[in-house]
């Protein structure tokens, strides 16, 4: 058992993830059409409000994800390695070489949770989740029930006052209820001013206010069978504004509580098909939760690989491993086929091990096996050979026979070697018979899922967390997103496009370095966010919990740095934003926005005056200076904003002189200044904007006003939502219509929109080209974009450093962060220009 | 018996072609020693030779082949020995010569004479050894010797004890060659020498398996039919053992159920590879029967079986969907979840050793029979032969495969099963001693 701590799903909750798709009842959505797009959540695994201390239980706190692909790693695994067959978990039988085995946990939770999505009458679809088949019906619960629970159902059933479509999910043993519902929550916004007639000068330059917004939110929240009354009975007693006449049901218990349900609620239960349930929360699962999937592979550096999301998942073979195994072929979103399945699963794991082991919970048969030596059991090849069977090439080490040593009545064998021996006899055995009919159905694709699999000792060979099977109430929030995301047009695959560049969890000494650097700048951060509300009473209070939150899930990942999926820079920013927004700090750096992008206007005019001075080719150098000095303003920086306050137009010609002479680290300034000498102007330029402020007024700007000038169009892209102090679209809004007022080329872009303001559908620092927003993608295309310019540290160094596109793009950042620079071979304000043209 | 499970992926691939030539080995070559060139031409082992007739051989095997033909009388000196040394059982097959002059007799050296008698005249060796009386073949000639084929199986754990009779019976002294197959033949080939004296001549296992097959079904068992099967497999009533002609076998699914399985696809009498194979076998229900119910018998176990209902250990569909699952196609019967009852404390307080013993074996069974249906689907051959001494006196398990295959494959494929069930490796050693020049 090496590195026992590397279990990924066991643990809480993925916060760093952004967004996923689904469903929604307004999507006109073509049934049978596999590659509709639909309309996304917002994923925001709240735990957060939850004031109870689960975060120090990574037990007992939900969630999500389990991981994923690294297709860019290209680690999908060829399965058939040598030796220790016995011990890998499906063996791979003959003919198998070419079938990629991927584990996967189908698994939304780190127990078995699995969204399903259930179609109503009205091909509106439906979202429930439910945890694998698990077994225990009858007995189930019986190992914990001296564990009560510990949350008032208030804390558990969140928003029910609202809630608008219920779907259920009754298991033997436990209960998984999900419910849409509507929430309010605090947003920023601002609005321009009007300034007819009044004193522009002393004014700031727009208005902040902070909003209640509503939206539509998904909860995922499963209990214990035996709580089911309790909880019915919550439900009804909050359930007011509902109009719901219907309750979705799948599962064995279904059946079983029907009667209960509807006398209790009121409401008619429906049911749905358990595996046609299944198959649509796979699809959505494996489409839309990054991290969801991941490989494994046995003694490898790295035991899990997380895979992308994969546009093209089907067809593929689900093997869904309950009580029993199920064996399911899916071609399509809707079609799909039970082609076989096996008696041989987590039911006899478990049956048989009680009865071996006279162990009575699953998670403590795991245990056992995990300590033990299935040799002392197991018949190996070399018992029988004395070696390895040479002219089958069997290795000695494989298993010949599981249990084949213990045909005696007279030993006594362990229970840990028992279990052991067990386990490798069922996942074998699960493993051989998935190949054998993914070969006979011509598949590559296999995925595991099912509760069997969650942490699954073998397929994992660790199991050092322990989560309580039964004791807990989950939750998972997901809430809807307005508008769908889509991939970028311009990405060269988007099925291997991975927006991280440096994966922290392969990655021990950036993950201390970086984890180091997020809890150096905490305090920091807990202080803005308290200061930007000082009208608020309990502002400090929740900075404190922000900040307490936020640590806790630092310390998880220090001891498991898998905990919520792929550890990267993208996702500890995404994570802390999130939690921000968790404690209602929607945009802790609205004011110093507003003061900065107020004070860099006033500044201009001149900087436009002074480059229109110069000749051409000083002009466009002295561009992607300004371009590069204004991203130096970032308000991480102390020294900046300190110069900044005081002069702002010296601070910006200040922050030039920082940067770093040329030949920058990564320079190919010559190849572009070629390019816009030599070649025709770009039909158009789609550019990724970052910081408010200098940088877009001062540095942004006037390089899309060259563009404009040489008959460039731009496609101005900012976040949809605050993050740090980027800009937002809705600040961009108001500071282009600002310097449109001031200068006429952007005017007159403007009016003959060949400068286009759009939302990246993102509100994080980094910047995911796989997740942007439709009308971005449709523009893009409409307008035959042929220039993709990426800037900041967040967009083009934590993340799309790789990146390649079908067009010409230009990243450009400074490194404001000496360790990193030190880690590409640069000092601190080094340069990264890179201007890439695809190969013909 | 067999291993195993198969492993890496891609040893299986290949399959193991064998033109004749090749087939005479390199056991055959180190055995040869005298370089006499004894053929055999006699019984079914010609027969089987002249199946391959008229294709191509090589060299070596043709001046083999005529040798064999014309040098008839010199074969190898008696006894006539094959040796399957399994994982759990070793399987000895005897040939004993009942042509025997008495010019013969009188030449016959004193410990041959013994040990001739001492096997005959007894049906039980020591505690553990037993001689399958009923599988004995009868009047059956073997290299032009008329004869009795005796097939004797042990525990594999004597296996000392049997080299260190073989030693005091001077066994060495009759410089015969001792062919042997099985993982043990690797295993103890160092114990052969050191304490018997003995050169053993190790044969590939799988090789033997399916000359044995081919052999005994080609002489039939006494006069009837070596191979079965069961007609209305699914109706318990109208079920029924038959007599099935494998005249023209191949293509064949050969499935070898030892401790672990074998699974091997045969295309002709030298061209079949091994598909695959599992650790789930004989072993693992004898294993597992013995820490379940603490029985200490592979018999004992399968009488426990045979008393037990496994529907109280196994989870069925019908437990978890009130009925069949219409839309998978599952009957209510089918187990869902094996042991899927024993998750449930009071269950397991309830049900009895017999129950277990029998959910055991069911398991097991299944299992077997779905990868096999699997593999045969694979290989798109739809005869499936069941051999191993698991399926000694198992008629459970054998009702069962004939079911499972009959009904998952909707009728398409067809279990069979051979008399000699776990013996065939030993008779294939045997006859590669005989065919060794």
């Amino acid at each position: 058992m090496r590195r026992p701590h590397r279990v990924s799903q066991a643990l809480s909750c993925r916060v760093g993830c952004d967004t996923v798709q689904t469903p929604d009842a307004g999507c006109p959505r073509a049934a049978g059409s596999a590659g509709v797009l639909l309309p996304p959540l917002w994923i925001r695994f709240s735990l957060g409000n939850t004031p109870a201390p689960l975060p120090e239980r990574p037990g007992l706190s939900l969630l999500v994800a389990v991981v994923t692909p690294r297709a860019g790693g290209r680690s999908l695994r060829a399965h058939g390695g040598e030796g220790g067959a016995s011990a890998r978990s499906p063996p791979a039988p003959a003919g198998s070489r070419l079938i990629r085995i991927i584990y996967a946990a189908v698994s939304i939770t780190c127990k078995f949770m699995r969204i399903y999505l259930h179609t109503d009458e009205a091909g509106q679809e439906w979202v429930a989740f439910k945890m694998a088949e698990r077994g225990g019906r009858g007995s189930g619960g019986h190992g914990s029930l001296d564990k009560s629970i510990t949350l008032p159902p208030d804390e558990i059933f969140r928003n029910l006052e609202n809630a608008k479509r219920f779907a259920i999910d009754i298991g033997g043993s436990l209960t998984k209820l999900a419910y849409y519902s509507t929430v309010q929550h605090k947003v920023a916004r601002v609005r321009s001013f009007d300034h007819s007639g009044k004193d522009i000068e002393n004014e700031p330059l727009y208005e902040i206010t902070v909003q209640e917004e509503i939206t539509a939110r998904l909860h995922f929240i499963k209990f214990e069978n035996t709580y089911i009354e309790t909880c019915l009975d919550f439900i009804k007693d909050h359930l007011v504004n509902t109009e719901t006449k219907v309750i979705k049901a799948t599962g064995g218990g279904a059946y079983k509580f029907k009667d209960l349900i509807e006398k209790k609620l009121g409401l008619k239960v429906d049911k749905e098909d358990v595996m046609t349930c299944l198959i649509k929360g796979c699809n959505f699962v494996l489409r839309n939760i990054p991290h969801e999937v991941f490989a494994y592979q046995k003694d490898s550096d790295t035991e899990f690989r997380f895979q992308t999301n994969d546009p093209n998942i089907f067809p593929y073979l689900l093997v869904n491993i309950g009580s029993g195994v199920s064996i399911v072929k899916v071609e399509t979103e809707d079609k799909f086929e039970w082609i076989g399945g096996s008696s041989i699963g987590g039911g006899t794991f478990w049956g048989l091990g009680a009865l071996l082991t006279k162990t009575k919970k699953f998670d403590e048969l795991l245990q056992l096996a995990s300590k033990g030596q299935h040799t002392n059991v197991d018949m190996l090849v070399k018992d029988v050979y004395g070696g390895a069977y040479q002219t089958l090439g069997l290795s000695g080490n494989l298993i010949a026979s599981s249990f084949g040593k213990s045909t005696t009545a007279d030993k006594e064998f362990s229970k840990e070697d028992m279990a052991k021996s067990l386990l490798h006899m069922i996942s074998n055995d699960i493993g051989q018979l998935a190949c054998l009919y993914a070969k006979l159905h011509n598949l590559e694709k296999i995925y595991f899922g099912g509760f069997f699999i969650r942490g699954h000792p073998v397929t994992m060979r660790t199991i050092t967390y322990s989560i309580n099977f039964f004791s807990k109430f989950d939750m998972l929030e997901m809430d809807r997103l307005e508008r769908p995301l889509v991939n970028l047009p311009l990405l060269k695959d988007p099925s291997t496009y991975i927006p991280d560049t440096v994966d922290l969890t392969d990655d021990a000494m950036a993950r201390k370095y970086w984890l180091t650097c997020f809890e150096e700048a905490l305090d920091g951060v807990a202080k803005r966010a308290a200061a930007s509300q000082p009208d608020s009473m309990d502002a400090l209070e929740r900075a404190e919990k922000f900040r307490q939150k936020y640590w806790n899930k630092l310390q998880t990942l220090r001891q498991q740095p898998f905990a919520y999926g792929t550890l990267t820079v993208r996702s500890l920013l995404d994570t802390r934003e999130h939690c921000l927004n968790e404690f209602n700090f929607p945009d802790p750096y609205s004011k110093i926005k507003q003061k900065e992008n107020g004070i860099a206007l006033k500044c201009f005019h001149s900087v436009i005056e002074s480059l229109d001075s110069l000749d051409w080719e000083e002009r466009q150098f002295a561009l992607v200076k300004g371009l590069l000095a204004g991203n130096v303003f970032d308000w991480g920086a102390k020294a900046v904003s300190d110069v900044l306050e005081s002069e702002p137009q010296f601070g910006f010609e200040e922050a030039k002189s920082k940067l770093q002479e040329r030949p920058w680290l990564q320079d190919s300034y010559n190849q572009w200044l070629e390019r816009l000498k030599e070649g025709p102007p770009h039909k158009c330029a789609l550019i990724f904007a970052d910081n408010s402020g200098i940088d877009i007024i001062l540095g942004v700007f006037p390089f899309v006003r060259e563009l404009l000038s040489r008959g460039t169009e731009v496609i101005l892209a900012c976040n949809s939502g605050p993050a740090l102090n980027d800009v937002t679209y809705s600040e961009s809004l108001i500071v282009t219509e600002r310097i449109a007022a001031m200068d006429p080329i952007i005017q007159s872009a403007l009016k003959e929109e060949k400068l286009l303001l759009v939302q990246t559908g993102s509100s994080s620092p980094c910047l995911d080209l796989s997740r942007l927003d439709k009308g971005l993608a449709v523009l893009v295309r409409e307008r035959k974009t042929d220039l993709v310019i990426i800037e900041g540290m967040g967009r083009a160094i934590h993340t799309n450093y790789y990146a390649a596109f079908k067009c010409e793009s230009l990243k450009l950042a400074v490194i404001k962060n000496s360790w990193l620079a030190d880690r590409l071979g640069g000092k601190i304000f080094s340069v990264i220009f890179k201007y890439e043209v695809p190969c013909q | 018996m067999e291993p195993l499970r198969n492993g890496g992926g891609g040893t299986e691939e290949k399959p193991r072609r064998r033109g004749l030539g090749a087939d005479a080995g390199p056991p055959r070559r180190r055995s040869s020693g005298g370089g006499g060139g004894g053929g055999c031409g006699g019984g079914g082992a010609a027969g089987a030779d002249s199946a391959a007739g008229p294709q191509p051989r090589e060299r070596i095997g043709s001046i083999s082949w005529q040798r064999r033909d014309s040098v008839r009388k010199n074969r190898p000196p008696f006894p006539w020995f094959g040796l399957d040394i399994g994982g759990t059982l070793v399987k000895l097959v005897y040939f004993e010569p009942k042509d025997i002059t008495a010019e013969e007799e009188e030449e016959e050296v004193e410990n041959l004479k013994s040990i001739r008698k001492y096997l005959t005249s007894n049906v039980a060796y020591g505690s553990t050894g037993i001689r399958d009386v009923h599988l004995e073949l009868k009047d059956l000639t073997l290299c032009g010797r008329k004869g009795n084929l005796h097939f004797i199986r042990f525990p594999t754990h004597d296996m000392p004890a049997f080299i260190q009779m073989g030693s005091e019976k001077h066994f060495s002294s009759l410089h015969t060659t001792l062919c042997a197959t099985g993982g043990g033949a690797y295993k103890f080939e160092q114990d052969f020498l050191t304490m018997g004296d003995l050169q053993l001549c190790k044969l590939d296992e799988l090789d033997c398996l399916i000359k044995g097959v081919l052999y005994i079904d080609s002489v039939g068992f006494n006069g009837h039919s070596e191979c079965y099967y069961f007609e209305n497999p699914t109706d318990a009533e109208r079920c029924q053992k038959l007599p099935f002609n494998l005249e023209n076998p191949y293509p064949l699914l050969l499935v070898n159920i030892g401790s672990g399985v074998s699974i091997l696809a045969v295309y002709s009498k030298d061209n079949y590879k091994r598909v695959t194979g599992t650790s789930l076998g004989g072993g693992t229900f004898f294993g597992l029967c013995c820490l379940l119910t603490g029985c200490s018998t592979f018999e004992e176990a399968l009488e426990m079986a045979s008393r037990g209902d496994s529907t109280k250990v196994d989870k069925l569909v019908r437990d978890i969907y009130g009925g069949d699952y219409e839309r998978f196609g599952l009957p209510g019967w089918a187990v869902a979840s094996s042991f899927g009852n024993m998750m449930s404390k009071e269950k397991r307080d309830s049900v009895s050793k017999e129950d277990l013993a029998k959910a055991t074996l069911i398991t097991i069974t299944n299992n077997i029979g779905s990868i096999a249906r699997m593999c045969a689907l694979n290989e798109n051959i739809n005869r499936v032969v069941f051999v191993g001494n698991f399926l000694r006196i198992n008629t459970i398990s054998m009702r069962l495969l004939a079911y499972a295959l009959d009904y998952w494959s909707k009728g398409q494929l067809k279990a069979l099963f051979l008399e000699h069930e776990g013996y065939f490796g030993a008779v294939g050693a045997l006859l590669e001693l005989l065919d060794s020049p």
